[in-house]
């Protein structure tokens, strides 16, 4: 393989330009990966695959010295990813190198047929897996975006909203697991520390379904708000899951309920010692009701 | 022996917990607080447990004997500053500390201890930790 | 044939429980360990508190023991396993002790039953006059 690498070496340039016009003539989505950058990459792998560090097992890509290639196959999976291009697109982007060098090695070793078919053999091995490796990476890469947003995505899904000085909202939306609603505690509870809020209004209006687990972990929130000294409003509360909360035996005893996140708010004005004042031929104003804090 | 502190403001008491409590200093805590607040006549205690990591049914006890031997002294008791996770391990365990006032933090709990001094009705504080 | 996953033991310490100072040392170390191996800090807090009331026990109806901590690993998940054994009385009706509420010794009658809500897995072992050993597992 050494012959084959100072071949790409003495030929870098023109490898390059017939590997970019290859990759331009079969590419479906031009839009999605500027050329400058395809070019880039390109010269980069080409660079790389033919200086290879002192000691490298040439014919062996899982070899440690192809490390340096592994790493930059690896990096442009990732920017392939970020730019939409298929995983296939991906290993073609590779794979179009094998004509390109196929040519120039029947054009240098036309005299020794012999040694032409062992570095075409040799070639075609190690494009096949630099394919490989930037599929698989790939995927990886998209392993991780997937993992990412979907979490940022649990994240969004339980907001705490401050309603007021002193009054936070959660607006719940979606099934409620267990393990969101162990989040949704945890947020609503760290929530209430950081407002210094003495009211918290859960409102379960985007809740589709309530089962006894459920309702034990909203009684065990509202349990642990008020250890800490703050109290909780339940609010949104259907007809269809009011009927189900009676007919599971649920009881809520304890809790203070409203069906209307807008009657939860007044509440927690009221208890905080604030009026909503309406002035003659003015907008209503909400106002702290003298003598009470 | 190490003890804790306990401050004074104005006819209150505060005390801030801050380290792990173990038997003999819940003791001495309980046997100084019933002091300060008969030499005092104090109105109010304030039991700071913010930097309280752990709070287990012993710790439970001393702030519930606190509460009860202030009460008797006619003094109000309130707990500010419970962690999330604390309050969440409580309700785990079952623990709901009957006869406790709680209050989010030191301002808070004052504002409470202040009114129920005055013999104020409490609107704004909660009702319904019991 | 199914093979079972095997309960790997990485590391293991045992701590006395003789004296107060001894709870303040448990807890402590559980603590440390729990840190470092980067459990949430919600389960910190349940794993410690759990600990806490059970080293209690050994002390106060045991008259003392010893607890031993130990790291767990089967396949990629981890676990901590805390073992509490006293040679104390013995527990002469274990269901009873394990309801809320009930307590010998005027506290709030938690212990038992609240750590055992607060860890994974909870086995306990105890006859009058054979001691007790309570063993609990938390998992990652």
């Amino acid at each position: 393989m050494i012959k084959l690498l100072k071949m790409m070496r003495d030929n870098q340039d023109r490898i390059l330009t017939d590997w970019l016009d290859g990759l331009k003539a079969s590419a479906r989505r031009r839009d999605l990966i500027g050329d400058v950058e395809v070019k880039e990459h390109a010269r980069k792998i080409l660079t790389l695959i033919s200086n290879p560090p002192p000691n490298t097992v040439l014919e062996d890509f899982s070899s440690e010295g192809w490390q340096t290639v592994r790493d930059q196959l690896m990096e442009i999976s990732i920017s392939r990813v970020a730019h939409g291009s298929s995983p296939s697109e991906t290993a073609q982007f590779l794979l179009s190198l094998k004509p390109v060098m196929f040519k120039l090695i029947r054009e240098q070793l036309t005299t020794a047929p012999d040694e032409l078919f062992r570095e075409i053999d040799v070639t075609n091995n190690f494009v096949d897996a630099m394919a490989l490796h930037i599929a698989e990476s790939y995927i990886q890469s998209r392993d991780k975006v997937i993992a990412r947003q979907q979490e940022e995505m649990l994240e969004l899904s339980t907001p705490v909203v401050m309603l007021w000085d002193g009054i936070v909202a959660l607006p719940v939306i979606g099934t409620l697991d267990s393990s969101r609603a162990q989040m949704v505690m945890e947020s609503l509870l760290h929530a209430i520390v950081q407002t210094n809020s003495r009211f918290a209004i859960i409102d379960i209006t985007g809740v589709p379904t309530v089962d006894t687990l459920v309702a034990q972990h909203l009684l065990k929130t509202i349990t642990a708000a008020r250890l800490m000294g703050a109290e909780c409003i339940l609010s949104g509360i259907r007809p269809q899951i009011a009927q189900t909360i009676v007919h599971l035996g649920i009881t809520l005893n304890d809790v203070v309920t409203r069906s209307k996140l807008s009657d939860a708010f007044r509440l927690a004005l009221e208890r905080s010692g604030r009026a909503v004042v309406q002035k003659a031929g003015q907008a209503p104003v909400v106002a702290p009701v003298a003598g009470v804090s | 022996m190490e003890r804790i502190p306990i401050l004074r403001i104005g006819s209150l008491l505060l005390v801030t917990i801050q380290v792990d409590l173990y038997d003999d200093l819940a003791l001495q805590l309980q046997d100084d607080l019933s002091t300060r607040i008969a030499d005092l006549g104090a109105t109010g205690v304030l039991i700071d447990i913010s930097a309280l990591e752990i709070v287990d049914s012993f710790i439970g006890r001393t702030l519930a004997n606190i509460a009860a031997i202030a009460r008797v002294l006619d003094a109000e008791t309130v707990v500010v500053g419970m962690q999330p996770a604390v309050a969440i391990t409580l309700v785990e365990l079952g623990m709901s500390l009957p006869g406790i006032r709680t209050a989010l933090n030191v301002d808070l709990g004052m504002e409470y201890l202040r009114q129920a001094a005055t013999g104020g009705d409490g609107v704004g504080t909660d009702h319904y930790a019991e | 044939m199914e093979t079972v996953s095997e309960q790997i033991i990485t590391r293991s310490e045992i701590l006395p429980i003789r004296t107060q100072i001894d709870l303040v040392h448990v807890r402590q170390r559980v603590r440390t360990l729990l840190s470092e191996e980067r459990f949430t800090l919600i389960d910190q807090t349940k794993i410690v508190t759990a600990a806490s009331e059970l080293a209690r026990n050994a002390l106060e109806h045991g008259g003392g023991g010893q607890m031993e901590m130990s790291l767990l690993a089967v396949g990629a998940r981890k676990g901590i396993r805390l073992k509490f054994s006293d040679q104390g009385p013995g527990i002469a009706d274990i269901t009873m002790a394990l309801k809320d509420g009930y307590t010998t010794a005027g506290g709030m009658g938690l212990g038992l039953g609240g750590s055992k809500r607060l860890m994974s897995e909870f086995d306990i072992q105890s006859s009058p006059g054979a001691g007790t050993v309570v063993t609990v597992t938390r998992w990652k």
